[in-house]
């Protein structure tokens, strides 16, 4: 099997998660959607660290994000497919 | 199944324990300067030196007992001296202890001093090392063996696969009956709706709401601001994590797919209920928690880490794994068991689970843990309030 450059917990889920050193931003990734076994691709909006995330869909300010198929914060700024996701645009429901 | 047994130190209470120490346990903070001189003396002793233990009262001092008593309890402990500075609270200790069947022995530094009292502990300290180094290891079946798990410095390859190891493990041993634990209360916030039905009956899912609760209305009563830089920490962020929801799913992959949770106990609470998965009211802090879950009886941790949490208990071997390849590499030293090949897709999360229990038999056979090759034994008590 061919390694991912980005990995999903969840069919559904908004984000993907990074899994090779020194994406850049316009690099074209595969990504290995883990509960279905499938196989996805994207083109990387921006430079993004290992281990950090990418947008699947466009999210706008307000959507609820999600992961592992559940809500995990909103978004706070508009994100387009394949932008970097972290908690400069994604914030916490809670506290 | 193959690695369906370990060897292990049956004790008179005729739990199995997977180390054999002989502790020199103080009762108090004032007492472990005796304590580190009996152990500085004779070879083969380990100290608990900790803080607090005076002028508690209540439900705090309840706690500090059943902790403190608990570590002299668990079944790594072949043999206790136990010293404190005045006889009263140091006899409880060692009722409370004796209750095992174990060796133990009461000292108190008031009214002779701390040097006649290591000169005391020292005789008694070098009898049980010497009983203790005779005992044998047994073969032991693996539903013995007292798991219990907690992450740190998670990133978001925790949520992806060294979690879900952890968690695979938990379903395949849980379905052989081995007694686990889980905790960390407020790192599930976001999750705490998919814990609650995580419980085996109505009983246990509210009382995890009520402990759940109970946490949070202390964090929203002391906090000043989000808890950004706190819940996720710095190195939650470093490493990918954004939110505390996020950390929440991550977190709770430990414990599987389908074990459900029997009860919930108190801080450092042994299980009653017989074998299963047990929630822990606890800190998610590593060195406040895993002294906890020690305390109440369990003999090996399980500590999946992204960025690298360096943590060890001085009771419980704490086995740490990852799956961020870059923290296998550069912080080798620390980690027991590496499954980032789970993120290059060469590695399932079942074989990543089988991997684990795998290790954690061979560390049950007697195989230290990194951290206890560097001797990592943070131990802080958990306080509730105020000493008197």
């Amino acid at each position: 099997m061919e390694e991912p450059g980005f990995i999903v917990h969840h069919k559904g889920d908004s984000l993907g998660v990074v899994v090779v050193e020194d994406v850049k931003a316009g690099q074209k990734l595969r990504g290995w959607i883990m509960d279905t076994n499938e196989t996805i691709e994207l083109t990387a909006a921006a430079d993004i660290p290992l281990g950090h995330k990418v947008a699947l869909s466009a999210l706008k300010k307000g959507d609820t994000v999600l992961k592992y198929g559940n809500d995990v914060g909103r978004a706070d700024d508009d994100i387009g497919v394949g932008g970097y996701v972290h908690f400069h645009n994604i914030k916490s429901k809670r506290w | 199944m193959t690695h369906d047994h370990f060897f292990g130190y049956r004790r008179a209470n005729g739990r199995a324990g997977i180390r054999n120490y002989v502790l020199i346990l103080p009762v108090d903070d004032i007492s472990n300067a005796a304590c580190e001189g009996v152990a500085n003396n004779v070879f083969g002793t380990m100290a608990l030196p900790h803080s607090y233990g005076r002028l508690q009262y209540g439900e705090d001092l309840d706690l500090h007992f059943r902790t403190i008593i608990g570590c002299g309890a668990n079944p790594n402990v072949a043999a206790v001296l136990v010293i404190g500075i005045e006889p009263s609270w140091t006899q409880r200790v060692v009722d409370g202890i004796a209750a095992t069947g174990k060796p133990v022995h009461g000292l108190h530094i008031e009214g002779k001093g701390e040097l006649a009292t290591i000169a005391e502990g020292c005789r008694v300290a070098q009898e049980f090392v010497q009983y203790a180094t005779e005992l044998p290891r047994e073969r032991i079946g693996i539903e013995e063996l007292w798991v219990a798990t907690k992450c740190g410095e998670s990133d978001t390859t925790s949520g992806i696969a060294s979690c879900p190891a952890v968690g695979n493990l938990i379903d395949k041993l849980d379905a052989r009956g081995i007694t686990s634990c889980f905790g960390e209360t407020t790192e599930i916030t976001g999750g705490e709706k998919l814990c609650a039905s995580r419980a085996a009956n109505p009983e246990a899912a509210a009382k995890f709401m009520k402990v759940f609760q109970a946490y949070q209305d202390e964090v929203m009563r002391f906090k000043v601001d989000d808890l950004s830089d706190s819940q996720p920490s710095k190195g939650n962020k470093a490493g990918g994590l954004s939110t505390i929801e996020e950390k929440a799913f991550g977190n709770l992959q430990k414990i599987g797919e389908k074990a459900m949770y029997i009860d919930v106990l108190s801080p450092a609470q042994a299980p009653t209920k017989g074998p299963g998965l047990y929630f822990m009211d606890t800190s998610s802090a590593a060195a406040e928690c895993l002294p906890l879950q020690a305390a109440a009886g369990f003999v090996l941790h399980l500590f999946p880490t992204g960025q690298g949490n360096v943590v060890g208990n001085p009771i419980m071997p704490t086995l740490k794994l990852t799956a961020n390849p870059r923290t296998a590499r550069v912080m080798k030293e620390h980690i027991d068991l590496d499954v980032s090949d789970v993120l290059k897709r060469k590695m399932t999360i079942g074989e990543a689970g089988d991997a684990l229990i795998e290790m954690s038999v061979r560390i049950s056979n007697g195989r230290l843990t990194t951290a206890e090759t560097l001797r990592h034994r943070e131990f802080a008590m958990t306080k509730l309030y105020r000493s008197a």
